[in-house]
């Protein structure tokens, strides 16, 4: 057989239709407002919880209906098609980093504790590596877990952190001694173990989202919070890196075809010189390159992604190809989304700077795409080594 | 979940392809774009090697291969020249497919057979002085006399017309209506070796020089009456499906040569040093081939979907104007930005990286220009 195989099958088409029913029901309505309160209520997380949506990447035993990595991304696709991106941050950090963590590294005990109420949305998970003082350069973080009998302690702090000021759990990433490689683990936290502190960001992007900081101050978290070996944390960082980042481009792209779409129908409706301005040539061969663009940063996402699927279900995928691949669809689809927001601005006039439109939202919130997961120039840096070229 | 969208035997065949390319084309290159000319046994090489018909069915002499093997063959001779990847494509994916989905048993044995044999030389004629993708334009016109249709005009840079024993052409057969823009223009297979057919100028171009691209003038040529290929009056729609095979075929050799001279500059980054170690030890150097790898990466994707697309039989005008476009503009793009990274030694004739850049030019230009893309996508957007 030649050709490339369907990604999507008739029953991810339903799913589709379900998602897309789910985020216009229960999200869009309230968009308009969550974004005016920069909040939206915790209890969300339930209702997509009960209504199944972050169940398709996980066993039926966690209370999931997968593992369909394809369904998965379908659900991404349409979430981020929602009109409060923050919102789908921290519904995606929760499931796409939390609760996928506690499922690729915890074992029974720990996934029946944290995975399974995830997955019912009855428990909101954060995931934190970046600190002050290292983001992309993981190595560089500097908390610390200090084993004392059968308890860790943990002392450091970490920014960045979507949902980090409201979750009931973080898988927070610490120290554990000072040789490389090993020496990082990941550990589950109780949010209210004394000694945790943490307070909500505020930020010109993703407004509604909980972004926060925390402090460790002697936090204790016993060993059976422990998740994965000892020193496995660097590794388990790098492997889920690859998921987060092509999970970030179908929401990229995604962003930026919600963006052309709202651009267009501004251009239909909006009239100068005495006529609608999509009728001037310069702004449909704008749009047209735009479209063109979308549709080749989508093409590689979906590259990626069929080797994401393959890798899943036992293919040989060389890890090379896998983390170059997955690292240009990350680096192609963020700049993107962002470019394609500011047209979308551009062609609003004088209202792409008023809050009313939601044309400054998408361009304020693609802007997050370049630099969080990894730094558009931390993924050159991947591609240049995987091209057999230096970084220096 | 397969990788590839090619099987054992695709592999194979590219195995093939490229030693032939390796070794009968790649050495004359540099010769052939200095002297601006290439021999004819090109054609009658690929044609006894069977690359001119490989997704032909074996009934009109092809080998009865799936697409999949012609863009085997489109990507290995993309990879050592777009100016010969550009003529066998004009000659695979423009001239002949029309007389396979249009033309009578008669036609297929007369021009078809021979043209994938290699023993003819096809061209497609669309283009004139004063109208390019504006078919509807078109000036050169047929006349019936008797059995006979008596044609006159001319045709403007046609690749392989200089050499073509016939030439696919599109020609005015009617008048143009205002209620029917698309009626009035039929094809015809013109038989070159006829009084009244004259080759004007061989042009000489900036880049791909060794592809003879030609004026052509008809002074009341007569052909017979089976030279008309497709139904009278059809052949604004006939030449519309053909564009979709031609944008395609030079899409997939083009994102094949922008992978080249991205593979090509990489190697040339590892070993050039400059201030004491490789360039490509430059961030900058390397950052920039990153993103070159990237679009190569992107662009080849979108062109795999688009086969994909093609093989199920899909008319997809979108993806295809996209996959033109795209595949334009990023060629355009690695070319410039590998001369960059070589340096003098991008700008020295006779070398791949600057005989390639020179003829990358063309390909926003010819097949529909990156202008012509955007419209045609403005229209399938609903924009214009």
């Amino acid at each position: 057989m030649s050709g490339l195989d369907p990604l999507f099958l008739e029953e991810h088409d339903s799913y589709r239709q379900a998602a897309r029913l789910f985020v216009a029901n229960e999200i869009n309505p309230h968009a308009e407002g969550w974004e005016e309160e920069r909040d939206f209520p915790r209890t969300l997380f339930e209702r997509v919880g009960s209504a199944g949506f972050f169940g398709a990447k996980f066993e039926e035993r966690w209370g999931g209906t997968g593992p369909d990595y394809a369904a998965e991304a379908v659900w991404i696709e349409e979430l981020s098609r929602s009109l409060t991106f923050g919102t789908t941050s921290d519904l995606g950090a929760h499931s796409q980093l939390a609760a996928l963590y506690v499922d690729r590294c915890g074992d029974d005990d720990q996934k029946e504790r944290y995975l399974r109420p995830s997955v019912e949305g009855a428990l909101i998970g954060a995931f934190a590596v970046t600190e002050p003082g290292a983001g992309s350069d993981v190595n560089g973080i500097a908390t610390r877990a200090r084993r004392d009998r059968d308890e860790w302690v943990l002392n450091g702090s970490k920014v960045f952190i979507t949902n980090g000021s409201w979750s009931d759990y973080v898988v927070a990433a610490a120290k554990t001694s000072d040789s490389p490689p090993d020496n990082i683990t990941l550990f589950i936290v109780d949010a209210d173990t004394p000694g945790l502190e943490r307070s909500r960001m505020k930020m010109i992007a993703w407004e509604t989202s909980h972004t926060g900081e925390l402090f460790f101050t002697d936090v204790r978290v016993p060993d059976e919070n422990r998740l994965g070996e000892v020193g496995s944390g660097f590794g388990h960082i790098m492997t889920n890196f690859q998921w987060e980042r092509l999970t970030m481009s179908l929401s990229a792209i995604a962003l930026a075809e919600l963006s052309l779409e709202t651009a267009i129908q501004y251009a239909r409706d909006r009239t100068a010189f005495g006529r609608p301005v999509i009728k001037f040539q310069v702004w449909q061969h704008r749009f047209a390159d735009l479209a063109v663009r979308i549709r080749t940063g989508k093409a590689l996402a979906y590259r990626a992604l069929r080797l994401h699927i393959a890798a899943e279900s036992g293919v040989d995928v060389p890890r090379d190809e896998l983390v170059r691949v997955t690292s240009m669809a990350k680096l192609f689809t963020q700049r993107l989304a962002c470019q394609v927001a500011d047209e979308c601005v551009q062609v609003h006039g004088g209202a792409g700077a008023l809050r009313e439109y939601p044309a400054q939202r998408f361009w304020r919130d693609a802007r997050v795409g370049p630099i969080g997961g990894g730094t558009e120039d931390i993924m050159r840096n991947i591609i240049a080594r995987s091209l057999g070229l230096g970084t220096a | 979940m397969r990788l590839s969208p090619f099987t054992d035997e695709h592999d194979l065949l590219r195995k093939v392809v490229r030693h032939w390319a390796e070794s009968e084309i790649a050495p004359h290159l540099a010769d052939w774009e200095k002297q601006g000319d290439f021999p004819d046994s090109v054609f009658r090489r690929a044609g006894e090697l069977g690359f001119l018909g490989l997704a032909f069915p074996e009934s009109a002499g092809g080998q009865g291969g799936d697409f999949w093997a012609q863009v085997v063959f489109l990507e290995e001779i993309g990879r050592v020249s777009q100016a010969i990847a550009m003529v066998l494509s004009v000659q695979t994916d423009m001239a002949t497919p029309p007389i396979l989905e249009f033309g009578s048993d008669r036609q297929i044995e007369r021009w078809l057979k021979p043209a994938l044999r290699g023993e003819l030389i096809g061209a497609i004629g669309i283009t004139e002085p004063d109208t390019g993708s504006d078919v509807a334009s078109i000036r050169t016109r047929a006349v019936r006399d008797g059995d006979d249709w008596v044609l006159r005009g001319s045709k403007m840079y046609i690749t392989n017309g200089a050499r073509a024993d016939f030439i696919t052409m599109v020609v005015r057969t009617g008048e143009l209506e205002e209620d029917d823009p698309w009626g009035g223009i039929s094809m015809f297979i013109v038989d070159t070796s006829l009084p009244g057919f004259e080759v004007s100028r061989k042009l000489a171009k900036s880049g791909m020089r060794m592809s003879d691209t030609a004026l052509l003038f008809m002074d009341g040529m007569r052909l017979p009456a089976d030279a008309l290929l497709g139904a009278e009056g059809e052949g604004f729609r006939q030449i519309m499906w053909e564009l979709q095979g031609e944008r395609i075929g030079v899409s997939i050799f083009g994102v094949a040569g922008a992978r080249a001279i991205l593979d090509q500059t990489i190697r040339h980054a590892r070993e050039r040093e400059a201030f004491g170690r490789p360039i490509g030890q430059f961030q900058a150097v390397s950052h920039r081939l990153a993103d070159m790898a990237t679009e190569v990466e992107a662009v080849q994707a979108l062109i795999y979907e688009c086969c994909d697309l093609w093989t199920r039989n899909v008319y997809a005008t979108e993806e295809v104007a996209m996959a033109k476009l795209a595949v334009g503009q990023l060629c355009n793009k690695v070319a410039d930005a590998a001369v960059q990274t070589l340096g003098g030694a991008g700008l020295v004739e006779g070398t791949f990286i600057s005989r390639e850049w020179l003829g990358m030019r063309i390909g926003r230009i010819g097949g529909g220009s990156d202008e012509v893309q955007r419209q045609i996508l403005s229209r399938i957007m609903g924009l214009a």
